[in-house]
């Protein structure tokens, strides 16, 4: 094959790849995105092997082969539930591709470059190591804080701003060693060092982002792994992951701006860490009384209302109540009520995760809306429904500006003629904020885990 | 512990402070209740009706009020005109009285009971804060108020209120005018759109408007340059400055012509009520217009009304009826007794029939108005805010323009800034760098507007498709795989396996959510 025609097969798989994600802009042309990024991706290795310079496939074939059996089977399994833990490790897996890509780039023998050229690659080679290493680490502890291995509670060294800048200047020196190295080869420990320290940063830094504000950190992880992919195509002078790299780099960033905005944060803040620790200005909102209901006042509320707000947050998730919510929409949409969800952008650990748990469950997708889609209807509504959510329906976000979350846009249910809100107890949420929700006149509480509570709901149904 | 209700005195009073629903639920907290014969009578509320809900009823009115510990009333006390007594001095020792006192009308009054050593508790003096809104008798009050203005209008006023097309012709709908939308002013709103009118309402308190809508009237506003808010941390309204009120006018003048009934529910808490409707603007209704005053105990809101009584003034029916809850006994029986129920059951912490006056408790403490004999009023503010906390919105419109010119500014830098470091860039790096780089900025746009375009819905299949492609950093490794150095032949290996899981997973469990996104069968 021709380097022309290479170049042209890259060409082709980087523009199928942008029409792979300008699919996803609606539900009925995502699933012919996917199948165009499948085709890029096919376009772009079967014409990279059959450029003449790959050799090796007794190794080639079988790695390729039990990776994407591994990778299929992995995906066939994984609960919906579980999605921000996959696309974590996920992202690590793309971490680490780059830091071995880009070392054996520097390694390899065959690869003649000077002067300018040389200076370069090799900056191409350490910045793809160094932001594909943060990745790998980053993505490892994002997987374990996600699972629940490693705790969810920011780890707070003393110092901890100091020891990334001190981390950051030692990687700053190493680089300096690495391009001034003489010989090809004595540039190996400096590139090696910077790894590690790389590695550490990463840690540190995910260790200590709290839970909830996972969602940000695997974006920018997604961001991340997009950098690194780009940083490898200038090494190895590839259109293909030049594309590719800047899309999904810009796409990553652009995902962690959306969850800031929706957090009312700053996006530096939230990387910084150490969130939902300060337990905040003292909350003077008179701690009013809670009013308790049970399933079958629920069910007979819903079953007498025309217009129903359903709110889900990560508690749905985490009970798996989505199936039971779902039987419950669909009971009450076959008694003519108008039933829709109202999802906030940081609902849940991931960007969108609400969406496919409900679309696990066969809620139809146009019933499910976004809080600006729906916030003004709550004053019409007659019940809204709140699962397992707290800091993004907290009215204090707009009423007091000494609120941890002063100014976070929430989804307005108390303006709903009824609030329920399913809650396992009186604990506060992620920001550690009380909710005045809870003590609203309209609102009632019903306790327990939600997944039990819905099933005792839809059996009064009937 | 027993509960006296004796028969309310007051001419014309209607109402009774205890029904039999909520003597039922009285008599849950373990309280024993008394009523006088007769007391519901008016209310619509037999005697017999007591009797089968566990109530005693007595005749001696002496009698009642001797052997009660706690007395619900309506009314505050007055002199007894059968027993030639006043009512105060029928308590004895340690007594609770529960009614409306008005205690800083009622110097007097309160003189007579503190001397009595009784405790007293005024419905009017419950604190406005969310968490006694239950015991708020003086809300009910209103809300019944409110009702009941729109039905005594209906009765003075020759026509329909709800618009017809008839075989014998139009009727166009009445156009009714609500000034204040406090809970009277909200009920009569609800209402009065209820039977079909065209509805208005004003209110110095911008922050009602939202309440107001969506009771179904249109909000009025006023043409005033000056944001003025005319609420206070209580909730209540506030006198508003002398330029306000004169743009006020002007558009009552203008509503004046047009409206056909006018209720007003104007008060300010402390002075009497403001006069918003004048005589000239009476004047100016058509004949046979409508106007209920609501605010008639406190002197009215309209100059011409006289309180407590019907007048027509320029073909203008003025209603000044002050007893307008009254005119609806039942229903205010009803309320008022279950507010009294809330009241007693938070006094009743163990629901064993012992009433425990708690004056650490904001609420018991402001309703308190003499504690064993002690005057307790006025009680120390409870800082609450009923109205939101002001944020400033008034000042966006003014801080906008710099800013855009700011941001106009902060562009240009951007763009000189970019055109730099391009021209440095294109003086020093290599062509096959340059030709990289344009590649990788032009994507970075696309990828701006792209993942822009992307449904909110779909952000956790793009994360999983983004992850699948950029697994092409696989072509990296092949194309490694098969160097001579084992080194890395071995990390080229290892990455072509672990980007193939990449592949492999990212793009399946993409489109295995994809195939989840169904719209309704």
């Amino acid at each position: 094959m021709n380097p022309q025609l290479l170049t042209a097969s890259y060409l082709a798989a980087g523009a199928l790849f942008i029409l792979s994600l300008n699919g996803l802009s609606n539900q009925e042309s995502a699933r012919r995105g996917n199948l165009c990024g499948m085709l890029g991706m096919a376009i772009a290795i079967v014409a990279t092997i059959l450029s003449g310079q790959v050799g090796g496939f007794e190794k080639l074939f079988p790695a390729m082969i039990i990776g994407g059996l591994i990778g299929a089977f992995v995906a066939s399994r994984v609960e919906m539930t579980q999605m921000p833990e996959l696309v974590a490790i996920l992202h690590s897996f793309v971490g680490l591709a780059a830091v071995m890509v880009g070392v054996s780039s520097y390694l390899d023998p065959n690869a003649h470059f000077t002067g300018a050229d040389k200076i370069i690659h090799e900056v191409e080679v350490y910045l793809g190591v160094f932001i594909g290493a943060i990745t790998f680490t980053g993505s490892v502890i994002a997987f374990g804080k996600l699972k629940g291995i490693i705790s969810g509670k920011p780890l707070m060294l003393p110092g901890r701003h100091w020891l990334n800048l001190v981390a950051l200047l030692a990687c700053v020196y190493f680089g300096y060693v690495f391009l001034t190295a003489g010989s090809h080869g004595s540039g190996l420990y400096p590139l090696l060092a910077m790894t590690v320290i790389a590695f550490i940063i990463g840690i540190h830094l995910i260790m200590a982002i709290g839970g909830a504000d996972m969602p940000v950190v695997v974006s920018m992880l997604n961001s991340y792994s997009g950098w690194a992919a780009a940083a490898t195509g200038f090494m190895l002078g590839n259109i293909a992951l030049i594309v590719v790299g800047s899309l999904v780099g810009s796409s990553g960033a652009i995902l962690s701006y959306i969850m800031c905005r929706a957090m009312n944060r700053k996006f530096l803040s939230v990387i910084l860490g150490g969130f939902g620790t300060s337990s905040g200005t003292a909350v003077d909102t008179e701690a009013g009384e809670v009013t308790s209901t049970n399933a079958e006042e629920v069910a007979g509320l819903l079953k007498d209302a025309s217009d129903v707000i359903f709110v889900p947050g990560y508690g749905m998730a985490v009970a798996q109540a989505q199936g039971i919510v779902s039987e419950i929409t669909k009971k009450l949409r076959s008694k003519g009520i108008n039933v829709r969800f109202g999802i906030h952008p940081v609902a849940g650990r991931l960007p969108g995760h609400m969406n496919v748990l409900l679309a696990e469950a066969k809620v139809p997708y146009d019933i499910v809306l976004e809080m600006d889609e729906l916030n003004e209807d709550f004053p019409d509504t007659d019940v809204s429904l709140v699962i397992g959510a707290n800091d993004i329906v907290n009215p204090s976000a707009q009423t007091d500006p000494n609120s941890p979350i002063a100014g976070m846009p929430v989804l307005e249910v108390w303006k709903a003629k009824s609030c329920i809100v399913l809650k396992r107890s009186m604990a506060s949420g992620y920001a550690g904020v009380d909710n005045p929700l809870f003590f609203h006149d309209n609102t009632e509480m019903l306790f327990g885990d939600a997944k039990d509570s819905m099933s005792a709901v839809l059996q009064h149904l009937d | 512990m027993k509960i006296g209700v004796p028969n309310e005195i007051h001419q014309n009073e209607c109402r009774v402070a205890m029904t039999p629903n909520t003597a039922g639920r009285l008599q849950k907290l373990g309280y024993e209740c008394v009523i006088e014969a007769g007391a519901g009578a008016r209310a619509k509320f037999s005697d017999d009706a007591y009797r089968d809900a566990g109530v005693t009823v007595v005749t001696d009115t002496k009698q009642l009020w001797a052997d009660s510990d706690i007395i619900l009333k309506v009314r505050a006390p007055e002199e007894h005109p059968g027993l030639g007594i006043h009512e105060a001095e029928l308590l004895h020792e340690g007594t609770t009285l529960i009614s409306f006192i008005w205690p800083a009308q009622n110097e007097d009054l309160m003189d007579k009971l503190k001397a009595r050593n009784v405790t007293v508790m005024a419905m009017d003096s419950v604190p406005r804060i969310s968490r006694a809104q239950k015991l708020d008798a003086l809300s009910s009050m209103a809300n019944i108020a409110g009702y009941r203005a729109v039905i005594e209008a209906s009765n003075h006023f020759g026509r329909f209120f709800t618009g017809q097309i008839t075989a014998a012709g139009k009727v166009p709908p009445a156009k009714i005018m609500v000034i204040g939308a406090g809970v009277a002013g909200l009920a009569a709103v609800g209402t009065a759109n209820g039977l079909g009118a065209i509805v208005r309402a004003f209110d110095t308190r911008p922050e009602v408007k939202q309440q107001v809508e969506s009771m179904g009237a249109q909000f009025l506003e006023l043409e005033f340059e000056e944001e003025e808010d005319g609420s206070t941390s209580g909730g209540y309204a506030k006198v508003m400055s002398k330029e306000f009120i004169e743009a006020e006018m002007t558009l009552f003048r203008e509503q004046a012509k047009e409206v056909d009934i006018i209720i007003t529910t104007a008060l300010i808490p402390g002075k009497p009520a403001p006069k918003l409707i004048l005589a000239d603007m009476v004047e100016l209704m058509k004949d046979g217009s409508v106007v209920v005053d609501l605010a008639a105990e406190q002197g009215g809101n309209c100059e011409l009304t006289s309180p407590g009584e019907v007048v027509v003034r320029h073909g203008v029916t003025l209603i000044g009826y002050m007893d307008l809850p009254s005119r609806l006994p039942t229903q205010s029986s009803q309320l008022y007794g279950s507010n009294l129920c809330h009241l007693l059951s938070d006094m009743t912490p163990e629901k064993d029939g012992n009433l425990t006056v708690d004056m650490e408790d904001d609420v018991i403490r402001g309703t308190t108005v003499i504690h064993q004999g002690e005057i307790t009023w006025p009680p120390p503010p409870i800082a609450v805010s009923a109205a939101p906390a002001q944020t400033a919105p008034a000042e966006a419109p003014v801080a906008e323009k710099p800013q855009r010119k700011k941001s106009g500014i902060k562009f240009a830098i951007t763009l000189i800034v970019a055109a730099l470091a391009l021209l440095g860039l294109g003086n020093y790096a290599p062509p096959e760098f340059m030709q990289h780089f344009t590649v990788f900025v032009l994507s970075c746009f696309i990828g701006y507007w792209v993942v822009w375009n992307v449904t909110p819905a779909l952000h956790t299949p793009l994360m999983s498709v983004t992850n699948a492609i950029s697994s092409v950093i696989i072509i990296g490794a092949i194309l490694q795989i098969g160097s001579s150095s084992g080194l890395i032949m071995i990390l080229a290996t290892v990455s072509v396996l672990i980007a193939s899981i990449n592949i492999g997973g990212g793009f399946f469990v993409t489109q295995r959510m994809l195939q989840m996104f169904r719209k309704e069968e």
